[in-house]
């Protein structure tokens, strides 16, 4: 039997008791969810759920009227905000796709690493053969290497989906939060996709929220279902898609 | 590390642009005092003023396009910043006058002496250093972005509602500095200057070394510019642009990159304001008019927003129409910028420069994409072979 002293003391991300609502509406209730160092997880749940608000807590992005949001149980992410929480080591892939267009996929790359980002180191930046090396290799990851030198404004959707991905690697965050990865992308984009993340996850932890439910069963990891604001049910995917709560309220409909 | 930061700034254009204008410092001023007045290469002295009016102009715009053009921040307040830098020399300027105003007061400019003044108030203090006034034109409209942009995007004030306060910034100056006892003169301003750094500002050799310094100081600026925009920083700053939230949550600090280049675009537009004055003779509250920071979104908006040389050649252009519009057909001026705005929104809306190198851009695209399918299949057949 652990103890949730224990639970908290392992975890990567460790949120206890969230609530937070917008105009009387309860977008989380009571929410708490633990991720594990070097664990990958999916997250399911009907439109309005609370998924991204979840995302959007953790990110920065809002604050929770209550409740504990800790990283690496000690940093209190409800103190910090977006730029801070995404120096820390947490990436964030949005739902739809979002990177620079106007630039090319390199200088997307470029832009991503892990560097230091104050005006003046970006001013006086200059792409060192260390730099060089890890965005190849990323391109190398999210196969976009022949693609390099055109503008992200000329990638297929899927590609942009890809391309996102790869800068948030090269954020080289501990903990990955991806939003609706394979949404409008082919069956075999999602298929790679699905093994891309998986590569991924080998050595940081990462978070998917999903619709697909073909998706999540080829990615093969614990699932959370989320329901007005709150867990309802968590396990292997055929333990949480033949729970009762779960059928009636997201899959039987 | 700088001379990298340099270096990255001198691409193919730039070079020329910044050619072309140091040229032009040397070739106008020739034209007009070595050049005899009856020769059809004459320049007469008061174009040269003209011309470096123009140029004051470019500068001013193109230190709206580093904030609108790449970082997606329309000010409607520009020309705050500019009328700042102007009235810092306006002072300077002022107080060179010494014992020769119409009161003959050898340390109160005339309109004080006018309000019944007795001593000079303490913010005009050292300007009649010009090294003093000089850092002045950099400083008070530097401090004043700074405070205004410190304060509008660390609350994250986007879009239409910066622009609107922007606007009200210039506006709120306006009714200050109309007012006489804030101690700028009120409506008339500041005028009636004899010298600067001795020399008498309706002198030919002073007008040329002013238009040559309006030059020098616009490429010196396209340099800075250039250098920024092709830096990471720069790259950094289209992405504010393009997808705010993706900077931001890639850890950078918008906040930060917004007022480093807001402060940097001000104290350009300071400097442009510096070197107008002089120029022209006067500044006066009406340079704080709110369209008059709209009239420098429509240069640069006509010459290409986002594109460096762009905006110089919009104000140019615009300016030199203007001339010429007020001159034959004064009545007609104001519907035909009216006109010009709509037809660059229609048409061009990515301006004349942003057209063109679409336009290039789009030629080179296809040339090379060309290329690339004659390249694969040539590829193929190895490959077929193995």
């Amino acid at each position: 039997m652990t103890t949730i002293a224990e639970t908290r003391s392992k975890s990567l991300l460790y949120l206890e008791n969230v609530s937070v609502s917008f105009d009387g509406f309860k977008a989380l209730n009571a929410l708490s969810f633990v991720v594990e160092p070097g664990e990958l997880r999916a997250i399911i749940g009907p439109n309005g759920a609370g998924k991204t608000t979840m995302m959007d807590i953790i990110t920065g992005k809002t604050r929770p009227d209550t409740g504990t949001v800790l990283f690496e149980d000690a940093i209190d992410l409800t103190k910090r905000d977006e730029a801070d929480i995404a120096q820390l080591g947490i990436g964030r892939k949005f739902q739809k796709p979002t990177v620079f267009e106007s630039h090319t996929v390199w200088d997307n790359l470029e832009l991503a690493l892990n560097r230091s980002r104050g005006v003046f180191a970006t001013l006086f930046y200059t792409l060192t053969g260390e730099d060089r090396a890890r965005i190849e290799e990323i391109l190398e990851t999210i196969r976009l290497t022949h693609r390099k030198d055109e503008l992200a404004a000329n990638l297929s959707h899927g590609q942009k989906q890809w391309l996102e991905i790869g800068m948030l690697l090269a954020q080289e965050p501990k903990l990955l939060l991806v939003d609706e990865p394979v949404a409008g992308m082919t069956d075999a984009e999602t298929a790679e996709t699905a093994i891309l993340l998986r590569e991924i996850a080998k050595t940081r932890s990462v978070v998917v929220v999903e619709h697909d439910m073909g998706f999540i069963r080829d990615l093969g990891v614990k699932v959370t279902c989320l329901a007005e604001g709150s867990v309802l049910a968590e396990g292997s995917i055929d333990f949480v898609s033949s729970d009762p709560k779960v059928i009636e309220n997201y899959l039987g409909r | 590390m700088i001379t990298g930061f340099v270096l990255r700034a001198l691409d193919g254009k730039i070079v020329v642009a910044i050619g072309i204008l140091l040229a032009i410092a040397v070739l106008v001023p020739a034209l007009n005092l070595l050049v005899p007045a009856g020769s059809a290469f004459h320049i007469p002295t008061y174009a040269v003023s003209l011309f470096g009016k123009y140029l004051c102009y470019a500068l001013l715009a193109l230190a709206l396009d580093l904030v609108w053009g790449y970082c997606g921040i329309l000010s409607l307040g520009h020309g705050a910043f500019f009328a700042l830098g102007g009235y810092a020399m306006g002072m300077y300027l002022m107080r060179q006058i010494g014992s020769r105003g119409v009161y003959g007061d050898p340390v109160l400019p005339d309109f004080m002496v006018f309000l019944n003044w007795k001593e000079l108030p303490w913010f005009w203090y050292g300007f009649d250093m010009f090294p003093f006034a000089m850092l002045m034109v950099l400083v008070v409209p530097g401090l004043l972005a700074f405070l205004f942009g410190w304060f509008a995007f660390r609350s994250r004030v986007n879009g239409v509602y910066l622009s609107i306060i922007t606007q009200a910034m210039t506006y709120a100056l306006m009714l200050a500095f109309f007012r006489n006892d804030m101690g700028f003169g009120g409506n008339n301003g500041l005028t009636d200057y004899k010298d600067i750094l001795g020399f008498s500002v309706q002198a030919p050799g002073t007008r040329n070394v002013l238009f040559a310094m309006s030059a020098i100081m616009l490429a010196l600026c396209l340099l800075i510019a250039s250098a920024i925009v092709r830096s990471k920083f720069g790259k950094v700053l289209v992405g504010v642009r393009d997808a705010e939230s993706r900077v931001r949550f890639l850890g950078f600090r918008v906040e930060n990159i917004k007022l480093f280049t807001f402060v940097v675009s001000a104290m350009m537009a300071g400097i442009a304001g510096a070197l107008f004055v002089p120029q022209v003779g006067i500044i006066n509250p009406g340079e704080f008019a709110p369209a008059n920071s709209i009239e420098v979104v429509v240069w640069t908006a006509v010459g290409g927003r986002g594109t460096l040389i762009g905006p110089i050649i919009g104000a140019v252009l615009v300016n030199a129409g203007k001339s010429f519009f007020t001159g034959a057909f004064p009545e007609f001026w104001l519907y035909a910028l009216g006109g010009l705005f709509i037809a660059v929104t229609l048409f061009l809306p990515k301006g004349i420069v942003g057209t063109i190198q679409h336009g290039w851009h789009a030629r080179t695209e296809r040339k090379a994409a060309a290329e690339r399918e004659k390249g694969e299949d040539a590829d193929m057949m190895p490959q077929a072979a193995e």
